[in-house]
């Protein structure tokens, strides 16, 4: 039903395809109705609908600028909306917790606290006592089997090492919803391959809602659920496509049948829409 | 490890004994008058005894303590103004021409001024030192505002922190590098105005009073050890400052 939409000119008001926009399958977790976005009158939304499975790992990819990074903002309410509306199970974004990891984890945590505080901070935020705090954190620290100090500032580690702390800062909250923006493109190869196991491990583990920005083909698929697949602006739904392999993936999923049948299916749509416009 | 310490010391001693080592031969060769360039040991001999019997101690902290007073003034008044200013990028803009212009007109051109509205006392000298220095720092901090990251202020936006809290954890430590760079830059200029305030408007002591008086009298060894103890005095500011900064902004240039 949504990949029809592909195929209809821009102009088309996307909501005539839609009788009744209330409706989402179960299992929802996120529910975007009419959603619009100009910049500076350029429209990158008109009218824009999805939704988000909830517990699972939707992962956006499209052509450069075709308003990924715009997308999970406003979903995550960093960005205002022009019209529409986005509730997370019925609630809006200020009742909804969320987590947010930054393509940028170098600007992103607090250089002036040490690793563990950068982790401590959002619980600090919501007044929860120290003790309670650091029980917290153990327990998060189990899960991620980690290989470095977390007393240390975070300028004298590695990257990988920053955007781990910086992906279990958002966690430790126990969000409801996590976005993950880029996370991975200023590492290197070697270091994206570990942490994408290790990200897909906590994850999974975790059930959290989560939507993964990707410029990378292979990491969008690897990680995800469900990819979607947005065109040029106006960004429109190119596909939303399942990605039904068995948990828990690994570098092996790579060379199997079915990851590469999926990766040249999507990569297919995105030429299709790169060459659209 | 020791080793390489030493060596390191020891490197950086070279340039100082080199120029005394040349001072010392100038003279000797009688390359220039004595009267013109006393020998460097009379010159060490003369700041020995004004420390012990002249009262170059007292000057050196008069000097100090006026400096640390403008300072403390352009700092009580800088910062929390800069960070203000820098906080909002149209109120920047309307100053920003202010701020510049007084920024470069020299502060000794403010001299006659001062004395008239604040009088011939020590305040006089204080406040134009205080203003020159404000400026410094005022600049500094706005610009460390206004230069702070977003992500980070984003990153703490999205894991809920108020306004308030973004100001007090987040802008705070984002403007101190630019903030501790100001205050260096400060205080050598309070010290610069403090010093020569001291020489033109009428003083009964200091660094800059002894400069003069020995201009006049012609004692040019306590002329030549008075510039050296200013040059410790600046120098020693600077290293505590430098050391400061280290300390309180560790990330500074890291992150």
């Amino acid at each position: 039903m949504i990949k029809a939409q592909r195929q209809r000119p821009v102009e088309a008001p996307e909501v005539a395809s839609y009788p009744d926009l209330r409706w989402f399958p179960p299992g929802t977790h996120i529910t975007v109705r009419g959603l619009k976005k100009a910049f500076d009158g350029n429209p990158v939304y008109v009218g824009f609908d999805i939704d988000l499975p909830k517990g699972r790992i939707v992962s956006v990819f499209g052509p450069n600028g075709c308003g990924k990074s715009t997308f999970i903002n406003m979903v995550a309410g960093l960005l205002p909306i022009d019209d529409g509306q986005i509730l997370f199970e019925g609630k809006t974004i200020a009742d909804t917790r969320i987590g947010y990891v930054f393509q940028n984890y170098r600007e992103a945590l607090f250089p002036w606290l040490r690793a563990v505080d950068n982790i401590h901070y959002p619980l600090r935020l919501m007044g929860i006592p120290k003790a309670e705090r650091d029980r917290r954190i153990e327990e998060l620290v189990a899960g991620f089997d980690l290989k470095f100090d977390l007393h240390r500032y975070p300028y004298q580690m590695s990257g990988g090492q920053q955007q781990t702390v910086s992906i279990m800062r958002s966690l430790v909250i126990e969000p409801e919803v996590l976005f993950l923006d880029e996370p991975f493109s200023a590492l290197d190869y070697e270091m994206t391959l570990i942490m994408r196991d290790q990200l897909q491990k906590v994850l999974v583990a975790r059930g959290v809602t989560t939507v993964l920005v990707s410029h990378d083909l292979e990491e969008a698929v690897y990680l995800a659920d469900k990819v979607l697949m947005l065109t040029r602006r106006p960004s429109r739904i190119a596909d939303y496509m399942d990605v039904d392999l068995p948990r828990p993936r690994d570098p092996s999923t790579l060379t199997d049948p079915r990851f590469i049948e999926l990766k040249a299916r999507t990569l297919e749509v995105f030429q299709n829409a790169v060459r659209a416009s | 490890m020791q080793s390489a310490r030493f060596s390191r010391y020891a490197w950086m001693a070279v340039g100082p004994l080199a120029l005394f080592l040349v001072w010392y031969a100038v003279h000797l060769a009688g390359l220039v008058t004595p009267k013109l360039l006393p020998s460097p040991v009379r010159t060490l001999q003369s700041v020995w005894t004004h420390t012990v019997s002249g009262g170059l101690g007292p000057d050196f902290g008069r000097t100090l303590w006026r400096t640390l007073q403008a300072f403390g003034i352009a700092a009580a008044f800088g910062v929390p103004i800069g960070i203000v200013i820098g906080a909002s990028e149209k109120l920047y803009r309307s100053i920003e021409f202010l701020i510049d212009f007084f920024r470069s007109t020299p502060a000794t051109a403010m001299f006659p001024l001062f004395m008239i509205i604040f009088g011939l006392g020590d305040f006089s000298k204080i406040a134009v030192a205080a203003f020159a220095a404000w400026l410094v720092v005022l600049f500094n901090v706005a610009y460390g505002v206004m230069n702070a990251r977003q992500t980070r202020i984003l990153a703490a936006k999205v894991m809920g922190a108020s306004r308030a809290r973004i100001f007090k954890d987040v802008m705070f430590y984002e403007c101190l590098p630019q903030t501790f760079v100001g205050l260096r830059t400060a205080v050598s200029l309070a010290l610069v105005v403090i010093v020569v305030a001291e020489m033109f408007i009428g003083s009964d002591d200091g660094l800059g009073k002894r400069i003069i008086d020995s201009q006049i009298t012609f004692d040019l060894p306590q002329l030549y050890g008075t510039i050296l103890v200013s040059g410790i005095l600046g120098y020693g500011l600077n290293l505590i400052f430098l050391g400061l900064e280290k300390w309180l902004v560790h990330w500074s240039g890291r992150a």
